[in-house]
């Protein structure tokens, strides 16, 4: 083993992880302004939810690598797409990358969101309708803050879920973390050195995830550690009763 | 379109493939998910613990990773044995690099399954029966598996589906599976959209047949508990 060889690049893996960070948080926030409007919509039964639908189920049902090739190399095959505005950007694959991590990730946590708004427990919306409050102030005031605090176990996940997902990158040439890793590795024709420290990389910012996700779960999860008998849960195990590890979406 | 169906005998290879992977992945991410969860149910330490390290170091690193580690770093290692045994060089094949990989990543998923399943059985069923003296193995085989089955079901579909897409990423690896095959086919005839489109539409079939079929056997496991 020579990870002298890797410390020797310690900036590129630094940039690496730069790269990684950048991309899935980028990845997460239009995501999530994609998934807020478009969980309302399957839960309202409007106009649109037949196409939303369709969306969550095509890019929930679909590998990301597909959908990056789809975008990346796909788009490129039509003229109108070249010659157009949009090809600045398409022939980026950094912009390829983003995109579908953030179309994947708004299809993920639209799912995320549908569930936490559909088991609000009916009291609470009845109750804030009792008190007068507008249609609008029910959505702002009571349902949304109420749901969105019940997905964040599950959206921790998704969170982890993206920045495992962001290894895609690497294969349409972005020098992400495993990208990095890649190069020394064919650099100095080494197997193990380059991708076991993207590997030890890739942990490391899981695990700081998942202790923030906890951290933010326990304080804003407080109230559910008191049962009303309206959830059902056994008090004190609603934060993800095996939590600490990263769990399937 | 021509290309598309001209090329539609290499892509139904190619999804076969993908298909066998996957398939071949969760019968080894099955027994090792088994074996995974006896082990974090055992009074030992040292089981519990091996057990532990298994299962979050496989969901700490992304598949990809593991993958290459798995590929690359076998490769190597196995060259370095063979090389030491006076032997040729040996060629580690990609199909059973990829499902080996796959495997292992999806057993560690699969033991949270099946352990929170096995919790998820009343303790009363396994007491009765040990009870009524059945031997610890018949107890498990007669009494409590059935059961666990049920519990652990929705959990084993989910990781399914996962698996399922996960199984694009050993293209990477340069294994001719549906994605990779779509590549080579896309870039030969310069309409890469249309062979993603045509995986994107074999991949949602797979998810789709897979949801019907996981229904039909959600329902048939719970025949007695509807409610």
């Amino acid at each position: 083993m020579k990870f002298e060889l890797v410390f020797r690049h310690w900036d590129l893996f630094l940039s690496g992880v730069w790269v990684t960070l950048h991309l899935t948080a980028l990845a997460l926030i239009i995501g999530f302004m994609i998934a807020l409007p478009a969980a309302l919509s399957l839960t309202r039964r409007s106009r649109f939810s037949p196409l939303v639908r369709g969306y969550v189920y095509f890019f929930r049902g679909t590998p990301l690598l597909v959908q990056t090739y789809l975008i990346y190399y796909g788009l490129a095959q039509f003229e109108f797409v070249r010659e157009s505005w949009a090809w600045f950007f398409l022939r980026e694959a950094w912009w390829c990358a983003l995109i579908a991590f953030s179309l994947n990730s708004g299809a993920y946590t639209a799912e995320i969101l549908r569930g936490a708004i559909a088991t609000t427990p009916k009291g609470e919306i009845d109750g804030a309708k009792a008190l007068g409050l507008s249609e609008r102030q029910v959505t702002w005031l009571i349902l949304l803050p109420s749901a969105l605090r019940r997905a964040l176990p599950q959206y921790g996940n998704e969170v982890v879920f993206m920045l495992h997902g962001t290894v895609v990158a690497s294969i349409i040439t972005i020098q992400d973390i495993l990208g990095v890793g890649r190069t020394v590795n064919a650099k100095y024709y080494i197997a193990y050195e380059g991708l076991l420290s993207a590997a030890a990389l890739y942990m490391v910012i899981t695990f700081t995830l998942v202790w923030v996700f906890r951290r933010v779960e326990k304080r804003y999860l407080r109230h559910l550690d008191i049962d009303f008998g309206q959830t059902g849960k056994k008090p004190g195990k609603v934060a993800g009763a095996d939590a600490g590890v990263p769990q399937m979406r | 379109m021509d290309n598309l169906i001209e090329y539609a005998p290499l892509l139904g290879s190619g999804a076969l493939v993908t298909v066998s992977v996957a398939v071949l992945s969760l019968v080894l991410a099955t027994v090792l998910g088994a074996l995974g969860a006896a082990a974090k149910l055992s009074r030992k330490f040292a089981p519990r613990a091996i057990a532990q390290v298994y299962t979050t170091i496989v969901r700490g690193i992304p598949d990809l990773v593991l993958i290459l580690l798995i590929y690359f770093g076998g490769q190597r290692l196995l060259s370095t044995i063979v090389h030491a045994a006076g032997l040729d060089y040996i060629d580690i094949s990609k199909f059973w690099a990829g499902v080996i990989s796959i495997g292992f990543i999806y057993g560690a998923y699969l033991t949270e399954t099946f352990r929170g399943a096995y919790l998820a059985v009343p303790r009363g069923q396994g007491e009765a029966a040990r009870a009524l003296g059945l031997t610890p193995l018949a107890t498990l085989w007669t009494v409590l598996l059935s059961q666990i089955m049920r519990m652990a079901l929705p959990g084993y579909g989910n990781v399914w589906l996962v698996l399922v897409k996960s199984t694009a990423v050993v293209s990477v690896i340069g294994l001719a599976d549906l994605v990779g095959l779509a590549d080579k086919a896309g870039k030969a005839t310069r309409e890469p959209f249309l062979f993603f489109v045509a995986v994107i539409l074999v991949y949602l079939a797979i998810t789709w047949v897979s949801g019907l079929a996981l229904r039909y056997a959600e329902v048939r496991v719970n025949r007695g508990h509807e409610t």
